[in-house]
């Protein structure tokens, strides 16, 4: 059959060469190739493994590999020339600067993967965590914990209003969320300059647990610990997903790759929490690692179940390819793209509570306009595609990361913010030209 | 008609207008349960319009519908899945993105816990493929992106199998299909009937259809012209049927002309 040999022309050779033995036991040519075939990734030697792996990344299912050696030669690049970035004030200044990037490419993350956009991303943040400042502040004195209820609530409502235009009204997103990039700047205004709360345009962050977000420290036992509970979790769920689906007959990665990943993960983070750890107070002891980090993995990880592991995920994705394939397996479309713009508001929310934990304040200078344009960047960097169906939350982590170590970095070399714009445009073309070249070469259809 | 068992599904007098156009018109159509029948016709003949009566995307104008020898009531895409209706058009309606084993169950997921239970799906949807011997793809948790025209149509075929559906309808199947692929689609189309599926084949290509069909029903201008067991037409009568509505050999065993 031509197939078969398009098939092995395109992949070259591979674990699927070989007829299994048990194959073999069901007699005709055509059933053991059937087996073979459908197996192939079922290698449980660790060069079987990686060979697997190899056909996969040159298919085009590179993942995450081509964005995570770009950060790592960035990083490299600013360390011979500056000896300041790896400093633990640098890398702490680093994750902090790049937290409120990577969680509004979070929030837009969510419309890329139904192939739209959400301009509006930075405003509605805004008023979100303007309500949850103003009623955690004087006069209302709320707690906090129920302060950001009524905000990122306030979020999701703006988020599942917006998604009922679109998808009910058939609006375009762009032009909806353009309507709403305007209009909630007006609203953000309106509510600073009528909110005792906020005098002259801006809203403090009174509440010290807000505050301690990005501010405040871990103790440096608090960070161990913390790391020991994160990777200890993460290895228990790797093998024993891993064990499930080799209990149940199921090709599934050799121990070997799983205690790599997990030693991987483990080594990173050791390297994090030991700079974060060290004294970067110059009068001062200041230690620690800042509270966001253990939030940002958090929401990470949330938002990665979510996607992965829920109907509502699949079928964001799902819908992100071919919304009319998504409708004729039966799956309510209209409500699904509305839950979708309502939880890209709602990350959002979270974005700008960080932004003003940061800064110590929100105000009307907050410039939600071009911080939309980061976020996509932030995404499309990272690995998400805008033209929907893909992407990940670790994608905005990494394109969030790369973002902030050039600005970062360059300040470092004093470079001036026109080249820095000119560089970031530049990683931009270059992240999605790579990835775009690379994801071409895996399809046989069009696109 | 084959010797007095009930049709799986019998279309009696169905008739469809739009405005001034009578798509179909009074058209008695039968699919006998677990065998090929080809839906033959010229453009124009109604072939699309029969389809898509049958599958719930319109409703006749006139006429019934019976299902397993039961009049059934067919008004969305929803019911006609209900009956165990699956109609495969042209596009297929994958989701590029999604592997294969996701594309299977898409609608349909298998949970646990509340949460997608892969693994079920995973050892379900490999016995399925190896069932219509699904054998070239290399692995069933790669995009369908990745996948050739035949391979697209038998992951589509397999999720008709995974719904459990009585009659797979497919428009077209070998139409954008090299000859090889089509080998491979048109076997994959006798597997399922083999396993009493009853599949109804739209298709313009002769060689196919006498290829795989055992009952041939022609169309011509919105009127079912012939139908009988494919045994009982030859190439010249088809094709005869299907530019003028009759054939010289109008009488031919077994061939009924309403």
């Amino acid at each position: 059959m031509t197939d078969t040999v398009d098939d092995q022309a395109a992949s070259g050779p591979g674990p699927g060469d070989q007829p299994s033995a048990s194959g073999a036991a069901l007699g005709s040519a055509m059933t053991e190739e059937a087996l073979v075939a459908l197996t192939p990734d079922a290698a449980d030697s660790l060069g079987d493994y990686l060979r697997a792996w190899w056909l996969r990344i040159r298919g085009g299912e590179s993942g995450a590999i081509p964005i995570i050696i770009g950060l790592i030669v960035i990083c490299v690049f600013f360390e011979v020339k500056s000896s300041a970035f790896f400093s633990s004030a640098n890398i702490v200044n680093l994750f902090v600067q790049a937290a409120f990037i990577i969680l509004l490419g979070m929030a837009e993350l969510y419309a890329l993967i139904l192939s739209e956009i959400d301009l509006s991303v930075g405003f509605v943040g805004a008023v979100g965590a303007a309500i949850a400042l103003a009623l955690m502040g004087t006069p209302a004195d709320w707690p906090w914990w129920a302060a950001i209820i009524v905000g990122m609530a306030a979020c999701l409502a703006i988020g599942a209003f917006q998604g009922t235009l679109i998808t009910r009204l058939r609006i375009p997103s762009f032009v909806v969320t353009l309507a709403g990039l305007l209009g909630w700047q007006g609203v953000l205004i309106y509510v600073f300059d009528t909110d005792k709360g906020a005098t002259g345009g801006v809203i403090n962050v009174t509440n010290s647990v807000i505050d301690d977000l990005v501010s405040g420290n871990m103790t440096p036992v608090a960070g161990w610990i913390m790391l020991i509970v994160a990777v200890g979790l993460f290895a228990l769920t790797s093998v024993l997903s891993t064990g499930r689906r080799r209990s149940q007959g199921l090709s599934a990665p050799p121990l070997g790759i799983t205690l790599a990943t997990v030693a991987a993960v483990a080594v990173a983070g050791f390297v994090l929490v030991f700079i974060c750890n060290l004294n970067r107070g110059v009068l001062t002891t200041v230690q620690g690692v800042p509270w966001v980090i253990p939030v940002l993995v958090i929401v990470v990880v949330i938002q990665s179940f979510a996607l992965a592991r829920t109907r509502l995920g699949r079928y964001m994705y799902a819908i992100g390819a071919s919304p009319e394939a998504a409708r004729r397996a039966g799956i309510h479309v209209a409500r699904v793209r509305t839950i979708t713009f309502a939880l890209c508001s709602f990350v959002a929310g979270l974005a700008v509570v960080v932004y003003a934990s940061r800064l110590g304040s929100l105000s009307v200078g907050f410039d939600g306009g071009t911080y939309v344009l980061y976020a996509v960047a932030a995404a499309v960097i990272g690995g998400a595609s805008l033209f929907g169906g893909h992407g990940k939350p670790i994608h905005p982590v990494l394109g969030g990361l790369v973002i902030a170590a050039l600005t970062n970095g360059l300040a470092l070399l004093n470079v001036t913010t026109a080249v820095t714009d000119m560089l970031t445009a530049a990683v931009l073309l270059v992240a999605v030209g790579v990835d775009s070249t690379l994801r071409r070469r895996g399809r046989t259809s069009e696109v | 008609m084959t010797e007095g068992a009930t049709p799986l599904l019998e279309l009696r007098g169905v008739s469809k207008v739009f405005g001034a156009v009578q798509a179909l018109s009074k058209v008695n159509l039968s699919v006998p349960a677990g065998k090929i029948t080809a839906l033959v016709g010229d453009n124009g003949a109604g072939k699309s319009v029969t389809i898509k009566t049958i599958s719930g995307l319109w409703e006749p104008t006139e006429g019934e519908i019976l299902w397993e020898g039961k009049p059934a009531h067919i008004h969305s895409p929803n019911d006609a899945e209900a009956l165990g209706i699956t109609t495969i058009y042209q596009d297929l309606a994958l989701c590029d993105n999604l592997d294969i084993v996701q594309n299977l169950f898409l609608g349909h997921e298998k949970l646990r816990h509340g949460l997608l239970d892969e693994t079920a799906m995973e050892i379900e949807a490999r016995e399925v493929l190896a069932d219509l011997h699904v054998t070239t793809v290399r692995s069933i948790r790669q995009p369908v992106a990745s996948l050739s025209g035949g391979q697209r149509q038998s992951v589509a075929v397999a999720k008709a199998v995974l719904s459990s559906a009585k009659l797979v309808i497919m428009d077209e199947p070998t139409a954008a299909l090299g000859v090889a692929q089509t080998e491979q689609v048109l076997g994959l189309i006798k597997r399922l009937a083999s396993q009493g599926t009853a599949v109804m084949m739209v298709s313009h290509n002769l060689v196919d259809i006498f290829a795989v069909a055992e009952q041939i029903s022609i169309l011509y201008l919105g009127r079912l012209v012939a139908q009988g067991p494919a045994s009982a037409f030859d190439t010249q009568m088809v094709v005869e049927y299907q530019t003028t509505g009759q054939s010289t050999r109008a009488n031919a065993p077994g061939v009924e002309a309403p």
